[in-house]
Formats: C-alpha cells, structure tokens, sequence
C-alpha cells in the first residue's frame, strides 16, 4: 500500500513530538511578532513563546475561537503582508459571518502535499482520473482535492458546475473517472439518479471516494459504497486550517490519521476545555505549526471527535482521530445521555428502506426527556411492516446509543424537500 | 543524530540562546541561517562544549552532551571546523591533519589507522595532498578552509559542524569549498552548517533553521525556506536582483 510520504507518516512518535516542538515554537514567535490578536493574546496572559517547552505547554495558551475570526475579518490575522499571499479563501459562512483564509505558496505547496497523502492511501494514483464534486468557490473543498490529485500526478475533472445530477453522471461515466471526491449525501445522491437513469454503478468506473465536508455514519458509507460500488473514504478538513488534509483514513478504515506533522491536535471537553483522555469524545482543537499566512493556535473547530494514537496496522505513527460524529453545537442531551443526529441516523439506516430524512423532537420536562423520530422510508411500507420496523429501530436505538424513543416512520416524500437530499431536524420543546 | 531540546546558554548576564529546539537527522545536511548575533556560533559552541549550556537538552545519539568537556564531545563523534580556520600556522599541512586525529590515537587508533584516514582526506581534498609538505601559514585562504575541513574530518566525526566556512573566500573558492561539503554527503556524512551565504547553503541542505535573536523563527525543507518570501528579503536578498554570490 502506497505512503506518499513515508519518512513524515511512519516517523516515530518521539520524534515526531521533537518535529512539532521544532515548528511550534518559531510559529509562537512569528505569530507574537507579526499577529496583533496574538501579540495581544499572550501579554494578556503573560505568555513568553519560549516558555512553551513541549507540546503539552501549548495548553497554557487560551483558545482561538471562531468568533475570533470573524471579528478578524478579513485580513486582521494574516501573519504576513498582503503580497505575500498567493490565495485567499473563505469560509462559507452558514453559520455567520465568513472567516477570510491566505495562503503563501509554500502554504499552497504543503496543502496539495498533505491532501496527496489522503488520496494515496485510498490508494489514488497517477493512473487514476479524479473528479471533484465539490463546488469550486470561496470554499476550500474544490481546490483542496484539485491541487492534491494534480500533485499525484492524476486526471482532474473540475466537474462541480455539472449542474444536474445527470450531468454529472455522464461526465462520470465518458470520461471514465475512477475517484470520486464531494459530500457523502450528494454521493448519496448520485447513486439514487443513477438508478433512476438506469446507469448500474458496474458500467461505471468508479473505485474509490473521498468524502467528506459533513459529518455522516458507518451506515451511510454502507450505502454509498454498495449503490456507486465504490470504497468510500472519510476525510476531514475545514478552511480555517487550512481546507481539506487536515486529516483522512486509510485502507483500513478505522480513524482518520491526522497530519501531524503540520498540525497539532488535541481533543478537549467543550465545557470546561480540558483534555479528554483518549478515546473519548470531545471538541477537536487543531494548532497549525507550518502555516505561514495564516496560523492558528489552539483553533477550537466545534466539531466532536476522540483521538486514538495507538499503531495503525497501515504503518503510519499519526494519530487518528474517529469519524466526526458532529458538532459542539448539535449535540443532543437527553435522558442523560449525549448523543447526535448522525448517531441516530446510524441506527436508523440499518432498517431496510430507511433514508437519511429525519426530525429528532424532544419533549417532557427536564430529566424526564421523550425522545420522538420522524423518519421517510424509501417506498411505500405496509402498516404491518411500517410497525415491525419502527419496533426494531427502537430497540436498536436502545440497544447502541441507550436511548428510549418513539420511531415513526414516514412515507416517501414527507420531508418535502427533493428526494436524495438529507434532512436532519432537531426540534427540543422540553421545559427546562 | 542530534536532537536539541530548549537549549538556552549565554555568556554571564547575556542571554544568547532562548529555548531553542532542532534537530540533524542522520545523513542530513542541515544549515542554520541567521545575521549577525543571531546565535549561530553560540549554539555550535554550546553543542560543542566550549560554551556551557544553561538550560535545556543536546542529545547526540541519544546520550546527552551537556557537562562533557569539548574533547570528550569530540571523541563521541561530534567536530566542528571553527569560523576563521584557527590552524596551527606554523605546523605543515600532514601535521596541522594528524593533529586532528588526536581523538582517535585516545581511542586506541595506530598509526596504521591515522594513515588510511589520511589518505581518505587526501582522497576527498586533493588539495592537501598536492601541499602536504607546505606550512598551513602560507596556504591561501581557500586551502586554509580545506585544511580545517580536513583536520576536522580525521576525527572521523559522524556529525560535523562547520561554522561559516565560505568567510571571506573568493567566489571561485567557496564553490570548491561547498562541492567538498556536498561531497561530504554523498559519503554518508551528517552535516550541522552555519552560513552566511543564505543561498548557496540551502542550494546544498536539505533542511534548515532561520534564527533571530537567539530564538528560532522558521524551519522548514530547504525548498520551503528558498521560496518563504521573509528569508527572501532578508537573507537572500531576493528584491535586490543580481547580487553577486
């Protein structure tokens, strides 16, 4: 199995720590020097670079948080001038206002290198014809696939401006593209118009997906890969570190290994920011320490994973970290018990029939929580089957995340929206 | 090879080095660039043991160098081509060369051993061979720059440290001087190089530091320090075409 980079993705942990204190501590003092929110930052909590010995010092140093970008908007936290910057991207700002990201050409150059090495361990080489899915934008997405597939030496189809599922299906098909990168519902997507159309996924030449830009499931993969007969492949990246990269699984699909040679992570608990002991849950917070544009320090991303830096049978020394299973803010309580959306969509997809369309509604009062989910199934049920189904769902739910729900489920189409597409409501009515 | 963890020293209440931390892999040639008073030299002495480390870790081959005194740093394999040559004027070429093997008679070497490396020195420098009867004194400057190289070189260190070797050489010269080091490499050597000639040294290293008073800056892959605009400007003169090299 292909390693892009053998001497950085299967270095030894203990000098791989030596590495990131190598480039941590200059970043310290460059972003001290030339970043007024830092320089700012650390006089206010007397914070001398040099004091940071190791990479456990770093959480001496408060969080940078979202909000902190935007109030930087746009160019208030680039560490270098303007015309230094070969790129400027953005956030997509769906939840607010955007957050404005440079890049130096060496920014750009170990961007396409890390995402090369997401795509060489799904085993993406300079025979394959890559298209991207994804809409080439503001948004990193795009440009992040794009440039790593160039420096693996492969074909690249900038197909997101298809503009219909069709399209885009024919594009696959006549070129005979072989990878696949976009979200995994719009993955999902395709495999419903392609039977629609009537195109078996064997006529086809796909062979492997990098999906990502969204938290989704076990399940969901399950079903990708078995209507695109595809591998899907996790992968994890957001804008503000830098786009896609920051992360991606190899063949053996168990964690995503975090690129950590340019990035420092660390999961924390939300509510109090201390660390979480590995493999448990927490809020993924990324320190880049090769950025040279635009570095951040400890970046609190909202999004809930638990690291696992135990050997991967793969070979590589970085550590994983799990499927991102949501995001600080979607996190659900209830019944005393933590879970998300994608959680429930989990159990939901192991019905026959069942589609990613739901509505989580909570009611009750506090500590005494009913927990009600509203599902469509793909066809049309018969009472009978409709009544087993939402009986196995519940014990399932039961039975894995531990929790005690009414399942209903829905006919085709009662989400309203067009079919393929995902639907995910969280109602909460509970009086607290 | 080399690991430094935090490393701080000085001399009395200057404080030189700051908590610096870099590494030399084995094989690597690995460059250090900084102006003036950055703390290039004080860190190659503070490796070296000629300057006394106040704070922080130097690893070689996993065993720490701190407290050693300079000769038993060299003796573990760690050699350093001081800035300005320091030859022993007086003393021919062969001598000023068997003196540097002074580390190895201590581990036992015979005579027969200092002649092989002799002639492995000659081999990589013909240079000396040619002037082997002549004294240092009266070498040109370039010579004088080999023969450091070399009296450096019959320790038969496995880390050489070489501090600004291109120093007031002609251009021709420092070109000879780098091909030597490149030469280095191709036999297996590890390479800790302080240079002034920014460019010419990451032309050759495989990595590099950028140092600024006394803390490290930058670090990166030779390629990634040649194309960051900051080293650019300051060190390669980039926006200042056609300076000569």
């Amino acid at each position: 199995m292909a390693i892009y980079d053998e001497k950085h993705e299967k270095m030894a942990r203990p000098e791989l720590r030596q590495l990131q204190v190598e480039r941590l501590q200059p970043m310290l003092n460059r972003v001290c020097r030339n970043v007024a929110f830092y320089r700012r930052m650390f006089e206010e909590h007397r914070i001398e670079p040099e004091r940071i010995k190791d990479v456990e010092a770093l959480r001496q140093i408060p969080f940078t948080s979202k909000e902190d970008l935007r109030r930087s908007y746009p160019y208030d936290m680039f560490a270098v001038p303007l015309r230094d910057v070969v790129r400027i991207q953005c956030t997509s700002g769906t939840t607010g206002k955007p957050i404005g990201i440079g890049y130096t050409a060496n920014d750009l150059r170990h961007w396409s290198e890390l995402v090369a090495r997401n795509l060489a361990a799904a085993e993406v080489t300079h025979h394959d014809c890559v298209q991207v899915a994804f809409q080439y934008s503001l948004f990193t997405g795009a440009f992040g696939f794009h440039q790593g597939a160039e420096r693996l030496l492969a074909s690249v189809i900038p197909s997101s401006n298809a503009g219909t599922l069709r399209r885009q299906i024919e594009i696959m098909r006549d070129f005979k593209s072989t990878v696949l990168c976009c979200t995994p519902s719009y993955a999902l997507r395709l495999g419903y118009a392609m039977e629609e159309l009537g195109v078996h996924p064997e006529l086809l030449h796909l062979r492997c997906g990098l999906l990502g830009a969204e938290p989704w499931s076990e399940t969901l993969r399950a079903q990708i890969e078995a209507r695109l007969k595809m591998a899907a492949y996790d992968t994890y990246g957001l804008s503000e570190i830098m786009g896609p990269g920051v992360a991606g699984e190899c063949q053996h699909h168990q964690g995503l290994h975090v690129n950590e040679d340019h990035l420092i992570v660390e999961v924390v608990d939300p509510a109090t920011g201390a660390p979480m002991p590995p493999g448990q849950k927490g809020e993924l917070v990324f320190t880049t320490i090769t950025k040279e544009a635009f570095p951040l320090v400890r970046y609190r991303t909202g999004d809930v994973a638990s690291l696992d830096e135990s050997p991967c049978p793969c070979g590589r020394t970085f550590a994983r970290i799990s499927r991102v299973s949501g995001r600080t803010d979607d996190m659900i309580f209830a019944q005393g018990l933590k879970f998300f959306p994608s959680e429930i969509e989990d159990v939901l997809l192991r019905g026959k029939g069942v589609t990613p369309r739901f509505g989580i509604e909570l009611r009750g009062t506090h500590g005494d929580d009913e927990v009600e989910i509203r599902a469509e199934v793909a066809q049309s049920l018969t009472a009978t089957e409709m009544k087993a189904l939402s009986e196995r769902t519940a014990a399932d739910l039961e039975g894995t995340i531990g929790l005690k729900a009414k399942v209903v489920f829905m006919l085709p189409g009662a989400f309203g929206q067009p079919e393929g597409k995902k639907v995910v409501n969280v109602v909460d009515q509970r009086c607290h | 090879m080399l690991t430094v963890k935090n490393l701080e020293s000085g001399y009395g209440d200057l404080r030189v080095l700051k908590g610096l931390s870099l590494h030399v892999s084995p094989g690597e040639i690995v460059t250090l660039i900084g102006a003036n008073g950055a703390g290039k030299t004080t860190l190659l002495h503070t490796i070296c043991g000629l300057v006394a480390a106040r704070a922080g870790e130097i690893l070689f081959e996993k065993a720490s160098l701190k407290a050693l005194r300079p000769e038993a740093i060299v003796r573990r394999g760690c050699a350093l081509v001081p800035e300005g040559r320091q030859l022993f004027a007086p003393m021919s070429v062969r001598d000023n060369l068997v003196l540097g093997a002074c580390a190895q008679f201590k581990r036992g070497a015979t005579w027969h051993d200092v002649e092989c490396d002799l002639d492995y020195v000659y081999l990589m420098l013909p240079k000396l061979k040619e002037r082997q009867g002549q004294l240092a004194g009266t070498l040109s400057g370039g010579e004088q720059q080999m023969l450091a190289l070399g009296r450096a070189l019959m320790s038969r260190p496995r880390l050489l440290m070489m501090d600004e070797p291109s120093t007031g050489l002609a251009p021709l010269v420092v070109k000879d001087i780098l091909r030597a080091i490149a030469g280095l490499r191709e036999s297996g050597s590890t390479v800790l190089l302080v240079e002034q000639n920014a460019r010419a040294a990451l032309g050759l290293a495989d990595r590099g530091y950028v140092l600024e008073t006394g803390q490290i800056v930058l670090e990166g892959t030779a390629s990634d320090l040649l194309h960051n605009r900051d080293v650019q400007r300051a060190y390669l003169g980039r926006e200042y075409h056609s300076i000569a090299e």
